[in-house]
């Protein structure tokens, strides 16, 4: 066991995977000499050669669409993209090249990309820096998206996502770089698809996934000062999502609130209230609900505590499935 | 696949400079069918005895055959759609016989004869546009990904590629067919970055067919499209694209340059889409008929008719054999292609995903059961 940072973590499973398989290539910008702009890719070209390391054109298009040729080839990229907001140039090739040549060609070729993409706000920065582009590509069939809250899932799942077969969007939450943790690198992983109960509880189901997960824990801890006990869960994979966890969970408690950063509108969130609706209907004891960023685009960074869901915005969805006074009922005592 | 084309040692030829280039194409043929000289282009195909010639001509006359059927199958409801590649034959068969069979192409939707030479089977290359299928072969069986119909999407695949055969320290080369349209991508701006940076071996193979469906070529470029490419690095062959010898030419060339390290090379084969843009499409709305009757006359095939008529190569009996050769192919495309049968529904979901997906695996289970209570119309 190991402490290491978040950041740390992922470069330590990038450095494994190079070790283990010599068709494993990273691509990117500035990943070479500089290490990344967050020094995930730190040393890594020093250690495995530019051929491996590759610091390519800022062009992200280019880098996903040359990754698919590699492929074809036998290689196995992991690209990274620098920031959320700079993915769109590569959406073509993502959608409906990455995403689709395996059905496509009937199963004839194989594209086992992993694109790593920092995401998420609360880190003061501006505008394109701080999206939560998920969503749509959870949306798209072809592709799987994950997303790690801890050093040692990020360890652990960035090598199973360059081990996977299918191409793997790898989404990392760059406020969590920083965040340090026990990292076991000989543990044994939860499956990459599994959704993982990161605290038990009775009374609600808090579902979250990556920046966001370590607010939620904050979130439970503080609701057991009330009496509440809430039991969050860990999505990790958001493509597939494990849906048979969380019924489990809502089953037991009756009641859910899921949080994400992204825009409530076509978010996860309403996914997943769907299925749990359909599928726990008889054991919800109040409507599924959501704490998300708001339907605008991200503001700038004086403004961005309103739009990143914390802790009392977690706490106030939890009082409204609780039927507990709340934001939209007001205080009944004054 | 037949053999024995594609390769002429570096021995025996002309160095070309690729870095000097005038607007004129290069030609060895011209409409007439008379053999023009060219100092720095000649060597290149002065290996092609008379058999190659007149298998040249056999496989321009059997792809045009082909696609001729394609079109009427269209009209006859057995095609949902169809992009007729008539007048490109030269430019396509060509460039493709010059390959090795462990070269790579990457083409877009229109290359039927690149994929006839590269050994796919005529029905196959009809399974998208009757409905049956997303694509038509194995890549890996032929060496040739299935089309790209997002324009210009290939180019960086291929660049890709050529990426990968440079790691594996081999010398084939990856070549990435597309049109003038596709010139104003900006993947295909991406991929001669690409290339350019990493020097890799791949082939910019442009056909200028002067329309985008209905946006002459001018409305992509003032300048020819051949110019674009130095303003990357890479060195770019203009070739006159209905002359099949200079073509290949050409493409011997840039193939010889890649394969040898000297990185890629951009050749725009300058020629005419004599057909619609697919079957839906009204190219009376829009073209210029006059310019239409001018390259009719530059027919690639008329030509090397000509030529090899000139030669005495036409005899009764050559034209009997690729007479037969393309009502043979022609009638076992038709029965091949009428009995392409429909999917079953259920492979619907099948590769989507190369490892199980929970969520896909569950949808699946729920359709396969409505399917068979519907079916079944038990309650």
């Amino acid at each position: 066991m190991t402490q290491m940072t978040l950041s740390k973590a992922i470069g330590a499973g990038l450095r494994r995977a190079l070790q283990d398989d010599d068709h494993v290539l990273l691509m990117g910008e500035d990943i070479g000499e500089l290490g990344g702009v967050f020094r995930v890719t730190d040393g890594l070209k020093h250690e495995f050669g530019p051929e491996r390391v590759i610091d390519t054109p800022l062009a992200e298009s280019g880098i996903v669409g040359t990754a698919i040729g590699l492929a074809f080839r036998g290689y196995r990229a992991v690209c990274e993209i620098q920031f959320d907001g700079f993915i769109y140039p590569a959406f073509d090739q993502i959608v409906a090249q990455v995403a689709k040549l395996h059905a496509r060609t009937r199963g004839a070729v194989t594209v086992p990309l992993t694109l790593r993409v920092p995401y998420g706000g609360a880190i003061g920065s501006v505008e394109h820096h701080s999206e939560s582009p998920e969503a749509y590509f959870a949306h798209t069939a072809g592709l799987r998206v994950v997303t790690p809250s801890t050093p040692q899932d990020a360890y652990s799942m960035i090598r199973m996502a360059i081990a996977s077969n299918d191409p793997v969007i790898y989404f990392e939450p760059k406020r969590r770089y920083w965040s340090k943790g026990e990292v076991d690198l000989e543990a044994v992983p939860l499956p990459l698809d599994k959704a993982r109960i990161v605290r038990e509880g009775t009374d609600v189901t808090l579902i979250a996934y990556g920046p966001l997960v370590a607010t939620a824990l904050d979130a439970a801890e503080a609701a057991t000062d009330e009496g509440i006990s809430i039991e969050v869960i860990d999505l990790r994979s958001l493509s597939p999502i494990d849906f048979d966890t969380i019924e489990d969970s809502v089953n037991k408690t009756g009641r859910v609130v899921i949080v994400h950063e992204a825009a409530q509108f076509g978010g996860l969130g309403g996914e997943i209230a769907a299925v749990v609706t359909d599928r726990c209907f008889y054991s919800l004891e109040a409507p599924p609900q959501r704490v998300t960023g708001l339907n605008v685009p991200y503001p700038p960074a004086k403004l961005e505590d309103h739009f990143v869901p914390d802790l009392d915005r977690m706490l106030d969805a939890v009082d409204r499935v609780m039927g507990r006074e709340n934001s939209l009922t007001g205080w009944s005592a004054r | 696949m037949r053999t024995g084309l594609s390769e002429k040692t570096q021995s025996t030829v002309s160095a070309v400079d690729v870095s000097s280039r005038t607007d004129e194409p290069v030609q060895l043929l011209t409409p007439e069918g008379v053999r023009t000289e060219s100092v720095e282009y000649d060597s290149w195909v002065e290996d092609l005895s008379d058999d190659d010639l007149l298998g040249l001509y056999q496989d321009m006359v059997v792809v045009r055959r082909f696609d001729n059927e394609a079109t009427a199958l269209q009209r006859q409801g057995q095609l949902g759609l169809w992009p007729p590649s008539l007048g490109q034959e030269a430019a396509q068969i060509g460039s493709a016989r010059a390959l090795r069979k462990e070269d790579f192409v990457f083409t877009s939707y229109r290359e039927h004869g690149v994929a006839y030479v590269r050994g796919v089977r005529l029905e196959d290359m009809t399974r998208v546009w009757r409905g049956t299928a997303n694509s038509g072969w194995d890549p890996f069986t032929v060496n040739m990904a299935t089309p790209a119909v997002i324009i210009g999407a290939q180019t960086l695949h291929a660049t890709g590629y050529a990426m990968g055969v440079q790691r594996d320290g081999a010398d084939s080369v990856a070549v990435a067919y597309f049109g003038d349209g596709a010139t104003s991508q900006g993947d295909v701006n991406e991929a001669m970055i690409f290339a350019a940076s990493f020097k890799a071996p791949v082939i910019f193979f442009c056909q200028n067919n002067q329309w985008a469906i209905s946006e002459p070529v001018g409305v992509q470029t003032v300048r020819p499209i051949a110019d674009r490419a130095p303003g990357f690095g890479i060195p770019s062959i203009r070739v006159d694209g209905n002359d099949v010898l200079a073509v290949m030419a050409a493409m011997r060339v840039a193939l010889e340059r890649a394969r040898t390290g000297g990185g890629a090379t951009f050749i725009e084969a300058v020629t005419y889409r004599m057909g619609p843009h697919t079957t839906s499409d009204d190219p009376s709305r829009y073209e210029d008929l006059t310019e239409r009757e001018e390259w009719a006359a530059k027919d690639p095939i008329q030509r090397l008719e000509r030529y090899l008529d000139q030669l005495g190569l036409l005899t009764d009996e050559a034209r009997a054999s690729v007479k037969a050769a393309e009502d043979d192919a022609a009638k076992r495309f038709r029965a091949a292609c009428i009995a392409l049968e429909d999917p079953e529904p259920m492979t619907i979901f099948d590769n989507v995903y190369a490892e199980p997906h929970s969520g896909l695996e569950r949808q699946k289970r729920e359709y396969a059961a409505y399917l068979s209570y519907v079916e079944g119309g038990t309650r």
